[in-house]
């Protein structure tokens, strides 16, 4: 068990948890999270949001019985981490986009810090929330330029042409679109996946992907797929 | 410290602990987490004939106290499971057992016969899973159809064969007693209870099979009292399951009758739930002066 630092609230139903502990985990990876002794049965897979020394944040929204109770934790209260888990984001270099919809820039925090940090020729990041900004503030120190969407479409405002590399994640359909737009073009194009999950490590397939390349599994194969594996060209023709 | 050890039928098991099918792939993925040859066996995730790529759409859901799901037998083939996890297995100093499913009874039976030479002593015939539309439970549904496909995977094997039901039945004992004397060695049960979610919202149905299959905690008490029905029909060993988490939820199972239990929804509530179950079934063998399982096997 370890010990929750903080539990703030972003916005409605959106919150940010850090809890202390050295941990291990690289961009895109998850951990299962238990607040709880036995139920809900099954813990809660969240991506790493950041990692510092002695501390794990994870941005999370409340969508069901498990991320309420997490939601109610305090600052001293314990929480389980079982992880890191999962098949992150692959190195980049290069001119390099990140794009998040709404809950899915909880991956892209890590991603941004650690790709900035390797000294990109170019980072920019798009960022897309339905309502309000709920958290590009926490993105202004790793990018060269910061672009928010409200209400929107995030996937208008780039032209994945200018970019080598563009790491997305948020609804399926911003991901779909945004790998057909990057077809063709210089861009190559990964995005994480969010599955129901219940082991965590691969055993249990019931968070199955299916892929250009048959069934994998989100969470050990994935989360973070190549786009065109997932949403591939002759799936736009069928 | 008590052992567990724990005779069922002419096999012995070091401690009456085995992984379900289904929730612990082929033992790699928890290998990674913990010694798995600390458990007493491990049961394979289902087996075919031919690679199956499982149920699309949404696969698992939560209940109170439980979980639905519908994988829908997605597996490598019994090509694919010889080739890669076979050898794995047979490296393991644990129990293997190969769960075999189909939709014919000839896929069955040639399933059977392809994994007949690996070293593994057990096969566990479902005949009990819901979440694929032809065979499957239908198989272990009435006792007629279970007495005919045991019958002939009997002729198929010479390996121990264990049945497992399903609750999805009006008499399960009637249906343990056709498996045995069609020739099944042992009986395992319960496969997962037949049931279904609604999003209310879309006036959808959750799944795209329409139904899953119900487990967990939600469910041991229907297990318990069938586990209890069928160790009074027959004579052979049972390995008990349904939402087994603790020692002593595994300890109620071996009083109502069964030799060995199953652990499936709880690995997925605490990875560690295998070798932790151990653990509290020796610790209640001390504390209660319980010299061996078989004491305390079927005494209610």
């Amino acid at each position: 068990m370890s010990k929750i630092l903080y539990n703030n609230r972003l916005a409605e139903n959106i919150y940010e948890i850090g809890v202390e502990g050295s941990f291990k985990g690289a961009m895109g990876q998850f951990y299962m999270v238990r607040a709880w002794e036995e139920y809900p049965v099954l813990s809660r897979p969240l991506s790493i949001h950041d990692l510092e020394e002695g501390k794990i944040v994870f941005l999370y929204r409340v969508c069901g019985e498990g991320t309420k109770i997490i939601s109610r934790k305090k600052a001293g209260d314990e929480i389980s981490l079982e992880g890191p888990y999962g098949n992150g984001f692959p190195t980049a270099k290069g001119r390099i986009a990140l794009v998040g919809g709404g809950l899915g820039t909880a991956p892209l925090r890590l991603a941004a810090k650690t790709i900035w940090n390797l000294n990109p020729e170019k980072l920019d990041i798009y960022l897309g929330y339905a309502q309000e900004d709920i958290n590009s503030n926490r993105f202004s120190k790793y990018a060269d330029s910061i672009n928010i969407d409200i209400g929107g479409y995030v996937t208008d405002m780039l032209d994945p042409s200018d970019y080598d590399i563009i790491f997305a994640c948020g609804p399926e359909p911003m991901m779909e679109v945004l790998t057909r737009k990057a077809q063709g073009t210089s861009a190559k194009i990964f995005i994480s996946m969010e599955k129901r999950m219940a082991c965590g490590i691969g055993a249990c397939l019931v968070c199955t992907c299916s892929t250009k390349y048959g069934n994998k599994k989100t969470c050990k194969d994935g989360p973070v797929f190549a786009g065109e594996d997932v949403f591939p060209d002759e799936l736009k023709q069928g | 410290m008590s052992s567990s050890k724990v005779d069922f039928g002419k096999l012995s098991f070091k401690n009456p602990v085995v992984m379900a099918s289904g929730t612990f792939g082929f033992g790699k993925e928890y290998g990674e987490i913990y010694d798995v040859s600390k458990l007493g066996g491990i049961s394979t995730k289902g087996i075919t004939l031919e690679k199956r790529a499982g149920n699309k759409g949404i696969r698992v859901w939560e209940t109170p106290s439980g979980m639905m799901n519908s994988v829908g037998l997605e597996n490598p083939g019994v090509q694919g499971f010889l080739e890669d996890e076979a050898r794995h297995l047979s490296e393991l100093d644990t129990r293997v057992i190969v769960n075999v499913s189909g939709s014919r009874t000839e896929d069955y039976a040639e399933t059977v016969k392809r994994i007949e030479t690996t070293p593994f002593d057990i096969v566990e015939l479902n005949i009990s899973c819901p979440n694929v539309k032809s065979g499957g439970m239908a198989f272990g549904t009435n006792a007629d159809s279970a007495y005919g496909i045991v019958s002939e995977i009997r002729k198929s094997t010479h390996k121990m064969l264990m049945v497992k039901l399903s609750p999805n039945v009006g008499d399960i004992a009637e249906i343990a007693s056709a498996c045995v004397s069609a020739g099944a060695d042992a009986i395992s049960l319960i496969n997962t209870v037949q049931a279904m979610a609604v999003d209310i919202y879309s006036r959808k149905i959750i799944f795209d099979n329409t139904y899953a299959g119900l487990s967990g905690p939600a469910v041991r008490p229907i297990a318990l009292r069938m586990v209890h029905q069928v160790a009074k029909a027959v004579d052979v060993p049972i390995m008990g399951m349904g939402g087994i988490t603790s020692g002593e939820d595994a300890i109620s199972f071996i009083m109502a009758g069964a030799s060995c239990v199953q652990i499936g929804t709880a690995n997925f509530m605490d990875l560690r739930a295998g070798i932790r179950i151990v653990d509290e079934i020796e610790a209640f063998m001390d504390r209660e002066n319980v010299k061996t399982i078989s004491q305390i096997t079927g005494i209610l």
